[in-house]
């Protein structure tokens, strides 16, 4: 059912591309909510630890980098390596499980696209949006970290920094850029099962080529422009200037980053909604 | 005349065989490679339209059966319209709100109560929150779940959980609702339900339902008007019951004629032979018989030599193989050459369904001289009478209607 009064639905063929519908998603508003809240609902039902998980998952990853950081011996200044982790982790897991459960978008819910139609793109938003959550108890998380280490001999080293106040552009630029990829993942797995498998192992070499456990500054120079070209890379130092007060990225590489962003959320829209038009006759 | 609620123009579907279904990579590349080399004729993807040139318009208020054998594209057609595919020519233009429900419990979400999943479910639907809010104590009564609205779906047995998705999807409020053979599920007296909820909301509400079933005592009842489709095309339109029979006819599921020319053993003897057998509807051969309509089924046979004593026996048999029946003329003499066994069903008397007649020829009483397993079968059907609002199966291997009344119950006097 199209939301509305006296509506006129006009079925035909469409041919080349389309961009958003902003008037239908917005029509569909309640959807997109409910749908956030089945996620968040459904997610740790019959769990014992239910949302503490999310705490756990980065607390046991940071565990494994500072043993890591021991053997590899990654100089972080006066850093505690801790928050450094932390401080990192958060940007990218908050990237990683956006596309994750935004690349299977069409494959799993290939059920209830046969039967029903609402705008698909409300299922990627709407993980774009429960994984917010996550988010914001990793937030708090760090936050507990943060002032437990400010009563410590390193209090000195570290502190929020000026750029805070740019977090929810950060969130949000990362949340557009982990749409726009799972998009693309979503739509390419649609036609080809190969990407399922692509998109598993291209998150794990991401990982290793974002400056998450290691700072940007050690890469040597002649790397800089490489990693600078990864849009992963401003948000996740820009999450550390924020919340570490480290020096955040320069104005080029904040360009770059915003601007490879917005070409891959908006081909990925694309590319979605051309797949996602006759998905239920390939699937 | 109104305008159309419903106008489709030229519609058409084409798949690409060999070409649905994901590929992989590899396949996809070999597949070009061999284009480019010139070898197109080995993975050209071959076309075939599953619908092609519909066009018909609904009348606001029409209740519009879709028939059709499987394959002949009314699943296609119903997922054009409700948007979840696209066409690939040809258009059509839906006027008001349009819920269609292509099987009932979409979105259900196992783990999450009964509760959180009216929500779910009408907004995937297409309601807003507000509006499931105001139904919400309507949608519980009409599922009778009240007492496990908080209970996870998962945990209901399939009737709640058919009852509560039906219930979700009942109370939409469209001016246009496109439902597909859902009403299969569910046990009978709740399809009796389903069906007088839809019936209400058409005639009383005015909507304008559109509607596929295999169910043709269903689509007859029910419905108003019927499109039969095949091969992709319309068929027919037209009054309900007119094209259901046409349907019927068409399909020829039951043999109305059977003539045995070769003398097999299992229609000859030494004293008889069994010739032919037909069913007979108004004096004409037909396989297939409405329900309310009496039938003959009449065989012919011939004595051979010598007068012979000869009577018959016909078993009939329904679709699942019970024996519903066993009956027999009278035992008379009989001169040597053809003579004709006629036996006729009362109307109203068979149930729906397929029926097989095994066909006995006896000499003196007890002498089987010729067993004809399986020698004709026919095939009654719904003409949607004296079911009311009811659409689902009626059980039983005969339908007979019996006297009955309902009344108070009377005063004792002392």
């Amino acid at each position: 059912m199209n939301p509305g009064p006296r509506t006129e639905t006009v079925i035909a063929p469409t041919s080349g591309w389309r961009f958003l519908n902003a008037r239908e998603l917005w029509a569909y508003r309640d959807l997109l909510w409910l749908m956030v809240w089945r996620d968040l609902a459904s997610r740790y039902k019959q769990t014992v630890l239910g949302p503490l998980w999310f705490v756990v998952q980065p607390l046991v990853t940071t565990l494994v980098y500072l043993v890591f950081n021991k053997v590899a011996r990654i100089d972080l200044g006066t850093m505690p390596p801790a928050l450094f982790y932390l401080g990192g982790l958060l940007a990218w897991n908050y990237f990683a499980q956006t596309f994750q459960s935004t690349s299977v978008t069409l494959v799993n819910n290939a059920g209830l696209f046969g039967k029903v139609y609402f705008p698909r793109l409300i299922v990627p938003l709407s993980a774009v949006i429960s994984n917010l959550l996550a988010l914001a108890i990793q937030l708090a998380t760090f936050a507990g970290f943060y002032l437990a280490y400010k009563t410590t001999a390193a209090a000195g080293t570290f502190g929020l920094g000026w750029a805070a106040v740019l977090l929810p552009l950060l969130v949000l630029q990362v949340a557009a850029f982990s749409l726009g990829v799972g998009l693309w993942i979503a739509a390419l797995t649609a036609k080809f099962r190969d990407f399922s498998i692509v998109a598993a192992f291209m998150i794990q070499l991401w990982f290793y080529a974002t400056p998450v456990i290691y700072p940007l500054a050690q890469v040597p120079e002649k790397w800089r422009g490489l990693v600078a070209l990864n849009p992963m890379t401003m948000p996740v130092e820009g999450f550390r200037a924020a919340l570490l007060g480290t020096a955040f990225p320069g104005a080029g590489l904040c360009a770059l980053s915003v601007g490879l962003t917005l070409a891959v959320v908006a081909s990925g829209v694309l590319v979605f909604q051309r797949i996602e038009k006759n998905f239920v006759d390939v699937i | 005349m109104s305008t159309p609620v419903i106008e489709v123009r030229d519609l058409g579907k084409c798949y690409r065989l060999g070409a649905i279904g994901a590929t992989t990579l590899r396949e996809e590349f070999s597949a070009q490679w061999a284009r480019l080399r010139g070898r197109a004729g080995a993975a050209q993807p071959k076309d075939f339209w599953a619908l092609s040139d519909i066009a018909f318009d609904v009348q606001p208020g029409e209740v519009v059966g879709l028939i059709g054998h499987n394959g002949a594209g009314k699943s296609t057609l119903l997922k054009i319209l409700s948007r979840i595919t696209e066409p690939t020519r040809g258009r059509a233009v839906l006027r008001g709100r349009v819920a269609s429900l292509l099987e009932v419990g979409t979105g259900f979400h196992p783990d999450l109560s009964g509760r959180e999943n009216i929500y779910l479910n009408g907004a995937i639907l297409g309601m807003t929150r507000e509006e499931i809010r105001r139904k919400f104590d309507e949608i519980v009564a009409f599922a009778e779940v009240a007492k496990f609205i908080d209970t996870p779906v998962k945990r209901y047995s399939s009737g709640m959980y058919v009852r509560l998705a039906f219930a979700v999807a009942a109370h939409l409020e469209p001016e246009i609702l496109v439902i597909d053979e859902v009403l299969a599920v569910g046990d009978a007296a709740f399809q009796k339900k389903c069906l007088g909820k839809i019936g209400e909301v058409s005639r009383d509400a005015g909507r304008t339902v559109l509607f596929v079933s295999h169910n043709m005592g269903v689509v007859a009842n029910l419905c108003s008007r019927a499109i039969l489709l095949k091969d992709g095309r319309v068929l027919k339109d037209g009054p309900a019951n007119q094209v259901v029979s046409s349907y019927i006819q068409a399909g020829a599921q039951g043999v109305g004629e059977v003539e045995w020319r070769a003398e097999t053993p299992d229609v000859t003897s030494e004293r008889l032979r069994l010739r032919a057998a037909r069913i007979v509807l108004d004096g004409v051969a037909t396989g297939d018989v409405p329900i309310d309509r009496e039938v003959a089924l009449e065989y012919d046979f011939e004595v051979r030599g010598a007068r012979a004593n000869v009577t018959s026996s016909i078993h009939l048999f329904d679709k699942q193989g019970v024996w519903v029946l066993c009956s027999g003329p009278a035992s008379a003499d009989l001169e040597p050459g053809r003579h004709r066994h006629r036996v006729t069903f009362p109307a109203n008397f068979l149930n729906d369904g397929l029926y097989t007649a095994s066909i006995f020829l006896i000499t003196n009483v007890t002498q089987i001289q010729v067993q004809k397993r399986e020698a004709i079968s026919f095939c009654v059907y719904e003409t949607g009478t004296g079911r009311e609002e009811y659409g689902g199966a009626i059980g039983g291997c005969v339908r007979p209607r019996l006297e009955w009344r309902t009344g108070p119950v009377p005063t004792v006097e002392n």
